[in-house]
């Protein structure tokens, strides 16, 4: 709960921060800053106070900063590792209830490719459901397939196979 | 990120000039040593100038690449008859020639073309056929292709398949390296294509309608797999209903009512047949888990499908009781650790599917499987109307192509395309003879 509060703090600081840069016109020297006057707008914080979304996510020290799974063939199963680092992204879920994210599931071109479009779906259920098992609202995330048409890796070989079977969590505007 | 669907009638006649524009290359891999030794003579001409085009070549080309037979190299043809007439036996006898194929064109007014042929026995001296196809130009590639599927037909009791088409999906790099993916179809020979579409989506899953007039297929949108039915004739183009999480690999009902496909709406990939005159789907498969890629046995009566509720990929058969209803899933295949996207043959005997990244072709009555493709990575294995050939997808070293197989192993041959990637080969029904 308390995190909930620390966000609404953050937002209404940064609607208030907003409100005073909003004279400002766009084409008044805020160049290459386009947006960043708006009341919505995260990412306006002073550093040293409470860290906006966009910090806790991609800190490279936070577990949140990595959004990958990748998975064995054949295979929707989440080793321990990967379930305590989703464990860390569910908590952050929860405290964030308006945080969004879609679970996009990829397999390797191994198999067939209607049978990988499954197999991509089934792995983005995996990581759905212990998510929603850590304490995310099932509303927060939405899960995609793309089988095995979105390749990340785009050689024939085991390491590009590794690197393709996996189910990226992209957490909508960051 | 908007992707924009280009959906666009490119060419709805077929290219007007027939010798021109082949968009798949085909070579041959591996010839049949059984193959019967015939003869096509090239077509005599009456008419201005040249033949429009060469009859008797595409005939001997079609022949050869089915693999049954072996065609005389025109350079040792002993002579150039045109009509029965003109033959003598003894000479073909001496070349252990089985069978002689003679015919010639003449020109008609209104630039319509007559070609008459005679099918000739060269052991008994015979005429085993003899017609007479009147033709436009446009229609000759056709007229030419029938006559093989005449031929091919009297002397194996099997009806050919020349007179076919093929569709397919094409990926070439676009700007920015993003993909491009179309959809097309062409003759059986690479010649005639048409692009159905032209998108950013991946397109999966091409399926013929039974009538081949519309090609169902999937297009994986950045919102999801979404699966349309498109008339190949008008370019129409409807979607079906999209259901949450997967809309996938359809596949018609032989009586083309209806398409088998996979949803995930209830929690898992499942197979549903959808009726598209009512737009509602009814449950087939219930498991935890994955079912897909449902292939119609021809009566009707059931589907064969994957399903990996055994552990591994497996192919299951589910038949329908009398008032529609699924029965139990019977598993079909033991060999190996991944089998998947079966294909039922037109008379029903026959499964062709995926045998951990080969093409195998089961007899579904023993149940024996024999391994058919010797190349690696194939996928989307798909008969040939009368049985006789399966083409599939699988990988050279410059890309993507398509290989056709005999059933019984013994031809194959490659299609390739100059640039580029080429899969999901669906083999077209068979056309209507008076259809265009």
């Amino acid at each position: 709960m308390k995190r909930i509060y620390q966000t609404l703090f953050v937002l209404a600081l940064a609607a208030l921060l907003g409100a005073c840069a909003s004279p400002t016109k766009p084409d008044e020297g805020a160049a290459g800053t386009p947006g960043s006057g708006t009341p919505d707008d995260r990412r306006g914080v002073v550093d040293g106070g409470p860290k906006t979304v966009e910090q806790l996510l991609n800190d490279p020290q936070s577990p949140l900063s990595r959004r990958v799974i990748y998975f064995d063939f054949d295979s929707a199963e989440l080793s321990s590792e990967d379930r305590a680092l989703l464990a860390a992204h569910a908590e952050f879920l929860a405290a964030h209830p308006d945080v969004t994210v879609v679970l996009e599931g990829h397999a390797d071109e191994r198999g067939t490719r209607e049978y990988n479009m499954a197999l991509g779906e089934r792995r983005a259920r995996a990581v759905m459901q212990l998510l929603v098992l850590q304490g995310m609202r099932r509303e927060q995330a939405q899960t995609i397939s793309f089988g095995e048409e979105r390749p990340v890796a785009l050689g024939h070989d085991e390491e590009a196979w590794r690197l393709n079977r996996r189910v990226e969590l992209l957490y909508s505007g960051y | 990120m908007k992707t924009v669907l280009l959906r666009f009638l490119l060419l709805l006649l077929p290219f007007s000039w027939p010798g021109l524009s082949q968009a798949l290359t085909i070579e041959i891999q591996k010839g049949n040593s059984d193959a019967i030794p015939i003869a096509v003579v090239p077509f005599g001409w009456s008419g201005p100038k040249a033949a429009p085009l060469d009859v008797g070549a595409i005939v001997a080309t079609d022949l050869r690449r089915s693999g049954y037979f072996a065609p005389l190299p025109p350079a040792d043809l002993v002579a150039r008859p045109v009509d029965a007439a003109q033959v003598r036996f003894e000479n073909w006898r001496a070349l252990k020639i089985e069978s002689l194929v003679v015919g010639r064109m003449e020109a008609l007014p209104n630039r319509q073309y007559r070609i008459r042929f005679q099918l000739l026995d060269v052991l008994n001296g015979t005429q085993l056929a003899g017609y007479s196809i009147q033709s436009s130009l446009r229609d000759l590639r056709r007229a030419a292709h029938q006559i093989s599927d005449i031929i091919f037909e009297k002397l194996t009791g099997v009806r050919g398949a020349f007179d076919t088409r093929l569709a397919y999906v094409t990926v070439v790099k676009g700007r920015a390296g993003k993909p491009r993916y179309r959809l097309a179809i062409s003759d059986i020979d690479g010649y005639n294509e048409q692009i159905i579409l032209e998108s950013d989506n991946s397109i999966l899953s091409p399926a013929w309608s039974p009538d081949g007039s519309a090609i169902a297929y999937v297009s994986v949108t950045p919102r999801g797999p979404v699966i349309h039915v498109q008339n190949i004739y008008t370019g129409r183009s409807r979607k079906l209903k999209v259901f949450k999480g997967l809309n996938n690999a359809p596949a018609w009902s032989p009586d083309g009512r209806k398409l088998a496909l996979t949803l995930s709406k209830d929690g898992n990939a499942e197979i549903y047949i959808y009726d598209l005159a009512r737009n509602t789907v009814s449950r087939v498969t219930r498991s935890q888990a994955i079912d897909t890629e449902a292939a119609w046995l021809p009566d009707g009566r059931g589907i064969v499908f994957t399903s990996d509720r055994g552990g591994t990929p497996q192919l299951y058969r589910i038949l329908f009781d009398s008032a529609g209803r699924p029965g139990r899933a019977e598993r079909l295949t033991f060999e190996g650790k991944y089998n998947a996207r079966a294909s039922i043959s037109p008379d029903g005997r026959r499964m062709t599917f995926v045998n951990d990244h080969r093409i195998a072709v089961m007899d579904l009555e023993t149940f024996r499987m024999q391994v058919l493709s010797e190349t690696n990575w194939d996928e989307s294995p798909s008969f040939a109307p009368n049985g006789s050939m399966i083409i599939y997808a699988t990988q050279s070293p410059r890309g993507g192509v398509l290989a056709a197989v005999s059933v019984e192993g013994r031809a194959t041959q490659k299609f390739s395309v100059s640039r580029g990637d080429i899969r999901e080969p669906a083999w077209s029904p068979f056309r209507r003879r008076s259809q265009e």
